[in-house]
């Protein structure tokens, strides 16, 4: 049966310009109440699409409220998956695909579809209270709301309970099964094997529970309405070849897995075992779950009562002698911010995880910034330089975890490492490492009583001497007062303390002969234009300048990794292009630092709206750079 | 080759370290530490086993003056850092050194947590009823009406009380003790150390510049059998220069009396016997306080619970019964495909 006209109206205006920043590569996003599963029907067809071989970027987009009223626009949660069969660098500036499964998923999200793009609706949760609460005054599928994109409306609502019935399960229950008849829906459009899904609901419910069954009969029939109704145009199957990438084993990995993994591995190789000592936080509590299901692995977690606990607990954990980590989101770190000092003047390792979120206060707890640079390079009383690094991807905090484990016991100081929310949140396809591949670097406790005292120092990196309780002839007393420097003793010398604060500060700038030279990620080592970019904006600048590039412009893409200290070189690189542009998801952070590390008149592209950087955006600044050097 | 000598007995002098003691003159702290030095030599501890945890204030430059590990660290979180300390290694013994402000003020939380949690830390708070180290104002413990720098009419704020608060905290093991009396608080150091799980001590401390004599009607000599009574589990509660002074239990009031024996027919018998496992009772012994009534000192209450660290420690063992993990399987666990 073909398509009736009603089921699809409307079609791409012609001529219209279709705004795909990344062809080959198609971006769906499924919206709905956050009750209604839709993180889980993401995930899972993120799954679905990498084992299909094709490259992908998510982007969870949730609410704070847990479940909010029904049918409000507040309580819309929403999930953005772009995939494709080259290497996909973002979640995509704009769906070509929507599935609302509520008038207020619509009414929150239609606005970013792109013109002629697909909105699939779920008719039967369209009733009048439905469209009123969304903030509708009219039905939107009658006066004319849609008619830039094709609409297909199924009656999701009554497909999951017509299938549900033969299982007995409650009404509620039966609705709530939407999510897998949509994933079914979509998994027969973009032809994906459902079997990870299958194997995951069996799991989840066990093979004998009605919902499981309820919910497997509905992912199967909702691949079954696509293949009788034989959807007509663009909704018929779209084959997607697998995107050529390095070969190996691959494996969705988020955020927060690679860097909950990579703390585990920084330790294994520095020989330690791993505490970690965290309170619950949006985002960043995923570190703590997935930590506290690794006991095996020689990591011990303590859910502390607060902030400052977690991070006095780290502290005393590394006194001990194990690695002491704690993680936490903006607002956590600021309370943290005391005990980091004292770290700092102990000498301590210490790995601060800072998953970053809108701020200032609570901010937007679910929403992505990488407004924390200055708290994380700054934000301390007195000089108390940190090393700080940043994660570009979910993969990528794998690596930089371990080279936070690193730098904290090679240097013995507290390291931050900077993620953000929707790194912590989003997945990619991961190569996945092996330890084997990673040289270990061993931690030496002191043992010597010869010539020991707490703050003897290796003269290359100035780190001090772990010395730690239970070993004998070794006792000696630590804290946050000044200490002398040939005898760790307390002093208030004026001298003393004068070395003492530049001897910290020697600490920390050495290590910037132990990381790598800046690179240029795209493009020349000079030229007219390099865009800067740090964290999680890789992908949106990565994509822009590549663009750009393939239309002749002069840009070329650097991505900072060690904030602080920053790579030696990176003051002459960045002097070599005409101009600089910053763009980073604050109000200008990196921007004031460039600034005032190199006396480079950056300018910056700032965003905070609490939404990842669009390529479209970097794009314009690209092109309104390099115009007004035109210009000029 | 080396030879393996058997370690020699340490005196109380092993504990000092070389540093300079740089508390008041005629301090209390002094006598505690003194009490410490005897006590960690008494039971044969070995130094390099042994971690003192401070925060901020006078007492927390206790660690400074022990021949052991130390770590002076910030204002009210020394229980966090002990926490974190002895989670990672309870093999040690974790000592925890802390005063007034300190433990009841800005480390109010973590001293909560840190009790009913009920890590094997041993908690010395030394309270002298006033901020010392910044000079004089009034603490959480301070009286109605102290005047000090920061309450120059009298403090309005009601006092807290340091065992009632940990008794609230669900600690199981609560004592008090005084400065001075050495032999005493030696004998309570052994019993906290001899506790598992988290060990409360509240030592009664004379501040000689900003809170001198505040405890005076109870600690002066000519007051001190009459309004003093140290207890002992299975003994009945008697104390006064005559030895003819008792608690009793008022059922009908629940509440403690001071009865005299011999006087309205009150025998020996009649007087409370303390069971320090009786949370209801020690509830009623921590909160006498002079003047109406003597002070409570030894061990108010002790009853011991599994600790915290032993219970995460088993946690542990479960898991790592199967061997260590692989992380290399890890990572390649759940959905993986092959691109070639």
């Amino acid at each position: 049966m073909n398509l009736q006209a009603k089921d699809i109206r409307g079609s791409a205006p012609d001529g219209a310009p279709v705004q795909k920043s990344e062809l080959d590569a198609i971006v769906v996003r499924f919206a709905g109440d956050s009750g209604d599963g839709v993180q889980m029907l993401g995930s899972q067809f993120s799954m679905e699409t990498a084992l299909a071989g094709n490259s992908l970027a998510t982007f969870p987009d949730f609410p704070a409220e847990i479940r909010a009223p029904t049918g409000t626009t507040y309580g819309v949660s929403a999930f953005q998956i772009n995939f494709g069969s080259r290497v996909v660098k973002t979640a995509g500036d704009q769906p070509d695909v929507l599935v609302a499964l509520n008038p207020a998923a619509l009414m929150v999200n239609y606005k970013g579809l792109r013109k002629g793009g697909l909105v699939i609706l779920d008719s039967g949760a369209f009733k009048e209270k439905d469209i009123k609460r969304a903030g509708f005054t009219v039905d939107p599928r009658t006066d004319g709301t849609l008619k830039e994109f094709r609409v297909m409306e199924i009656d999701i609502s009554a497909q999951a309970l017509e299938v549900a019935k033969p299982f007995g399960v409650s009404q509620k229950e039966a609705l709530r099964t939407k999510n897998l008849w949509v994933l079914g829906l979509v998994s027969w459009m973009y032809d994906r094997e459902m079997k990870s899904t299958l194997d995951y609901v069996s799991r989840k419910f066990g093979a004998e529970d009605p919902i499981g069954q309820a919910n497997l009969a509905a992912l199967r029939a909702g691949h079954a309405y696509g293949e009788t109704h034989e959807l007509a145009g663009d909704v018929a199957p779209v084959s997607m070849p697998s995107v050529k990438v390095e070969p190996g084993t691959y494996r969705l990995v988020s955020g927060a897995e690679a860097l909950s993994w990579g703390l585990a591995a920084g330790a294994q190789l520095a020989g330690l075992e791993l505490v970690l000592a965290s309170y619950p936080i949006t985002p960043s509590s995923p570190i703590l779950h997935i930590l506290a299901r690794m006991k095996q692995y020689g990591i011990t977690t303590f859910q502390a009562e607060d902030e400052i606990a977690a991070c006095c607990a780290a502290i005393g954990a590394s006194y001990a002698g194990k690695m002491g980590v704690t993680a936490s989101s903006g607002p956590g770190i600021a309370l943290k911010t005391e005990a980091i000092g004292l770290a700092i003047s102990t000498e301590l390792p210490l790995v601060v995880v800072n998953t970053q979120r809108g701020g200032p206060s609570t901010g937007l707890p679910t929403k992505t910034e990488q407004s924390d640079l200055f708290l994380a390079v700054f934000g301390r009383n007195a000089d108390a330089p940190i090393p700080v690094i940043a994660s570009r991807s979910p993969g990528d905090c794998f690596e930089v975890a371990i080279e936070a484990v690193r730098l904290a016991t090679k240097y013995m100081t507290p390291v931050m490492l900077l993620s953000d929310g929707y790194i912590a949140n989003a997945a990619e396809p991961w190569l996945i490492p092996t330890m084997a591949n990673y040289k270990p670097f061993k931690v030496q406790f002191r043992t010597d009583p010869e010539g020991f005292h707490p703050f003897v120092r290796d003269p290359k990196t100035l780190a001090r001497t772990w010395a730690i309780p239970g070993t004998p002839g070794l006792m000696h007393r630590i804290g946050g007062i000044e200490k002398d420097y040939n005898s760790g003793n307390i002093s208030y010398d004026a001298t003393n303390h004068q070395k003492m604060t530049d001897t910290r500060a020697a600490k920390i700038n050495n290590i910037a002969d132990d990381i790598p030279e800046q690179h240029v990620e795209i493009g020349d080592t000079k030229g007219k234009l390099a865009v800067v970019g740090w964290g999680s904006t890789f992908g949106p600048i990565n994509r822009a300048v590549h663009n750009m590039r393939g239309k002749g412009l002069d840009v070329s893409h650097i991505h900072i990794r060690h904030v602080w200290p920053l790579p030696r070189n990176l003051g002459a690189l960045l002097k070599s292009y005409d101009k600089v542009l910053v763009a980073e998801m604050n109000n200008g952070q990196m921007l004031q630092l460039l600034r005032g590390q190199y006396l480079v008149d950056a300018k910056g592209l700032l965003k905070v709206s609490g939404q990842p950087l669009k390529i479209v955006e970097v794009e314009d600044a690209i092109r309104s750079q390099l115009a007004t050097q035109v210009q000029a | 080759m080396n030879v393996q000598v058997q370690p020699e007995k340490l005196t109380p002098k092993d504990f000092a370290s070389d540093q300079e003691v740089r508390w008041c003159p005629g301090c209390g702290d002094y006598a505690i530490l003194k009490a410490m030095h005897k006590a960690l030599a008494d039971m044969g501890v070995r130094p390099e086993n042994t971690v003192f945890v401070s925060g901020i204030g006078c007492s927390s430059r206790f660690p400074y003056y022990m021949a052991t590990y130390g770590f002076h660290t910030i204002h009210g979180r020394a229980p966090a850092v002990a926490t974190g300390l002895k989670l990672s290694r309870p093999e040690l013994d974790v000592w925890m050194v802390t005063g007034d402000g300190d433990a009841l003020s800005i480390g109010g939380n973590h001293l909560f947590h840190a009790l009913r949690r009920n890590i094997d830390i041993n908690i010395l708070l030394f309270n002298n009823e006033v901020y010392g180290l910044t000079k004089g104002q009034a603490s959480p413990t301070s009286r109605v009406g102290q005047r000090s720098p920061s309450t120059p009419m009298g403090s309005v704020d009601s006092p807290a009380e340091a065992c009632t608060f940990a008794l609230g905290c669900n600690a199981r093991f609560i004592a008090r003790g005084i400065d001075v009396q050495a032999k005493e608080l030696g004998e309570l150091f052994s019993r906290a150390r001899a506790h598992k799980g988290a060990s409360f001590i509240e030592i009664i401390q004379n501040c000689i510049v900003y809170n001198d004599a505040v405890f005076a009607d109870f600690t002066e000599k000519a007051v001190a059998a009459d309004m003093q009574v140290h207890v002992k589990h299975g003994q009945p509660a008697i104390f006064g220069k005559e030895r003819n002074k008792g608690l009793k239990l008022n059922p009908k009031t629940f509440a403690l009396e001071v009865v005299t024996l011999g006087e309205n027919g009150v025998t020996e018998a009649d007087i409370l016997v303390h069971d320090e496992k009786n949370r209801v009772l020690a509830g009623l012994l921590a909160a006498l306080r002079p003047p109406h009534f003597p002070e409570v000192l030894g061990v108010i209450y002790c009853d011991p619970a599994p600790s915290y660290e032993t219970a995460v420690a088993a946690q542990d063992a479960v898991a790592r019964a199967k061997g260590p993990g692989d992380l290399d399987k890890l990572m390649r666990s759940g959905n993986t495909w092959q691109v070639t």
